[in-house]
């Protein structure tokens, strides 16, 4: 049980992971994923790769949400955009995965600039709306400048590879997006701590004062948007090395949705809580789709309802997380940990 | 008169009646939004379940269209209720993302629920209205357009004049207006809030049968409620009178870009996207809408 602050150093006052449990934990951890794919069968191995890339995106919506309070429906099309660019770069001009990659996040970055400005006019519903119409034009876009995205039928993309080894299997991108989506998972966890993170609490907990005690407003939201759209445009472009083709129909209002429901299930404004709203709105279909399978032996129809059920279930989840945990899986991981490391003198 | 003028008044004339439809769910959401300080993200659901309960009325039951109307927008009533007592109430006052999540949440249920109890197929109602088209004037209006267009501005009015003369309907207004007073003159404010969600709901189910009279009716059929969003901010979000107006402005602008600049794109259409085209410049020239009260923030 962790029963003092007590610090000798500056550095030791700074770190990041801040006691030996926490440290041997992550160590653990590193050392898992570096082996999971040695172990871990075809399925599994792409179950990973999907979780690390919603990850990572729903992360950008967290900072925009969670740390900042803005709002934003549009997040699907800004890892859209940062997929296309990183598609187009790839497929067209033979640019390697770590050029196309961060051009198609500084793309992002820069849209998510342009998305930004409103939001010091416009607040909550309105500006929710506002970026809802960036997600239809983007996805209208897509469609329809058949020229350069291909349209409906979409591009194929090469894959990634490193010194000609390619990166074309599940198992070998999976070091490529867990890389990735690890250094961005500890850079969102400094930046909280940072001065700029401190700026965007305090924009989301009350705009007018944050400017009185001399946060520039204006500033802080934008570098908010740039932010979640940078990690929603390095997401995109890990998309596209994993699928290797893009098609509209991959960045849908649905996802944009799937990221919302992520960042609640999960928890507002934790980074941590991200991985377990993930891990969890990723494996709840998953689960049904099994018990479907099942149920198919004993009821033949039970297949056709799965699609519904899942609508229902995501549905339901939503509802019931924000009504009855309203901090997410992050609180109630909090919960069970405190619940261990108080027993047996409260509950 | 000349052909390129009566394809000009075709093309108007389709649009005020797509206007039409649009500013019937429109109110909708301004109904709820008025009383709660909520976008119901999930009228598009609200309209799709009202069509099913009319279309089960009358392929089931074999009641004729008006009994079935009438009944659909009674269990709307029910649900709409329902919604506000479980789902809403719980959330009062809470951030303005909880509040969108849920509504959110909630339309992802009900079309999994009204995809397992009538199935994904696109179905239609029995015939209704006469079928020869309506003339008016040089203009020919089909007539499964022609009707339904009648209910909604019949609905519209209705729903307009009660607001403005009915007891029910002035305690909404002061409760929109301000709550605290409202209150004070013993308004019952949770009340007025579940009469919103129910008479929001009852609105939403007549433009869905509305809709599906003149589309067909498939789980799909809510995606139309997210094509209003721009009609509600172009309006205001707390203007009866601007849902109206921005409801046959994107009408008639989405059927002039279809008639007019979608030949010349081959394959793309303008008119998918003209709406939010016309909602961000909204946003940026007038945040509020034409008619929306402009918020101030007092410290």
């Amino acid at each position: 049980m962790l029963i003092g602050n007590y610090k000798e150093t500056y550095a030791s006052d700074e770190a990041l992971f801040r006691t030996p449990a926490t440290r041997a934990w992550m160590a653990v951890g590193a050392l898992a994923a570096l082996l999971f794919p040695f172990l871990a069968g075809d399925y599994l191995l792409y179950l990973a790769d999907l979780m690390a890339i919603l990850a990572l995106g729903a992360l950008g919506l967290n900072i925009l949400i969670g740390f900042t309070g803005q709002i934003s429906l549009g997040h699907a099309a800004f890892m859209g955009l940062g997929a296309y660019t990183t598609a187009i770069l790839a497929s067209r001009l033979g640019l390697p995965f770590w050029l196309s990659i961060p051009a198609g996040g500084a793309l992002a970055t820069a849209a998510g600039m342009v998305v930004g400005v409103p939001s010091l006019r416009i607040k909550g519903l309105y500006l929710a709306i506002a970026t809802l119409s960036a997600q239809v034009i983007f996805e209208w876009v897509f469609t329809n400048w058949t020229s350069v995205t291909g349209g409906i039928r979409g591009l194929n993309v090469p894959p990634a590879s490193v010194a000609g080894f390619r990166l074309d299997t599940d198992g070998r991108i999976y070091f490529l997006i867990v890389a990735v989506t690890v250094v961005h998972f500890l850079l969102a966890s400094n930046l909280r701590r940072s001065r700029w993170g401190r700026a965007f609490v305090a924009v989301r907990d009350r705009d007018v004062a944050a400017e009185i005690v001399g946060v520039n407003l204006f500033r802080t939201k934008i570098l908010s948007f740039m932010v979640s759209s940078y990690y929603a445009g390095i997401a995109g472009g890990l998309w596209v090395y994993f699928t290797k083709v893009i098609t509209p129909e991959s960045f849908p209002l649905s996802l944009s949705i799937q990221f919302l429901a992520i960042v609640i299930v999960g928890g507002l404004g934790s980074v941590k809580g991200t991985v377990y709203g993930t891990i969890f709105m990723t494996l709840v279909p998953e689960v049904l789709k099994a018990g479907t399978g099942v149920a198919r032996a004993v009821w033949p129809d039970a297949q056709s309802y799965l699609f519904p059920l899942r609508d229902v279930v995501f549905g339901l989840l939503i509802v019931v997380f924000l009504i009855f945990e309203p901090h997410g899986l992050a609180e109630v991981w909090n919960r069970v940990k405190r619940f261990f490391s108080l027993w047996p003198f409260a509950k | 008169m000349s052909e390129a003028l009566v394809h000009l008044l075709q093309l108007v004339v389709s649009g005020v009646v797509t206007g039409g439809i649009y500013a019937l769910v429109a109110m909708g959401f301004v109904v709820v939004y008025k009383a709660t300080r909520v976008i119901n993200f999930a009228t598009g659901e609200f309209m799709m379940l009202g069509a099913f309960f009319a279309w089960t009325a009358m392929s089931a039951l074999q009641a004729p269209f008006a009994v079935a109307l009438l009944a659909a927008v009674a269990a709307s009533a029910l649900l709409g209720t329902a919604t506000e007592r479980l789902v809403l109430r719980p959330l009062l006052g809470q951030r303005t993302i909880s509040v969108i999540m849920v509504t959110i949440g909630l339309a992802a249920i009900f079309k999994g629920l009204a995809q397992i109890a009538w199935s994904g197929d696109y179905r239609s109602y029995p015939p209704i209205f006469p079928r020869a088209p309506v003339e008016l004037g040089p203009v020919l209006l089909p007539s499964r357009q022609f009707y339904p267009f009648l209910i909604a501005v019949a609905a519209i009015a209705l729903v307009g004049l009660a607001f403005r003369f009915t007891r029910t309907g002035i305690a909404m207004r002061a409760t929109a207006d301000d709550q605290m007073a409202a209150f004070g003159m013993g308004i019952d404010i949770r009340r007025v809030f579940s009469l919103s969600w129910s008479l929001a709901a009852m609105t939403a189910a007549v433009a869905g049968i509305v809709v599906g009279v003149i589309g067909g009716i498939s789980p799909q059929l809510g995606a139309i409620g997210l094509r209003t969003f721009p009609v509600v901010i172009l309006g205001g979000l707390d203007s009866i009178g601007g849902a109206l107006l921005g409801g046959i402005v994107i009408g008639v602008l989405e059927n002039l870009a279809g008639g007019y600049v979608d030949p010349l794109l081959d394959g793309a259409s303008l008119k998918e996207v003209v709406p939010f085209v016309v909602l961000v410049l909204t946003l940026m020239v007038r945040p509020y809408g034409l008619f929306g009260t402009r918020e101030v923030e007092r410290l």
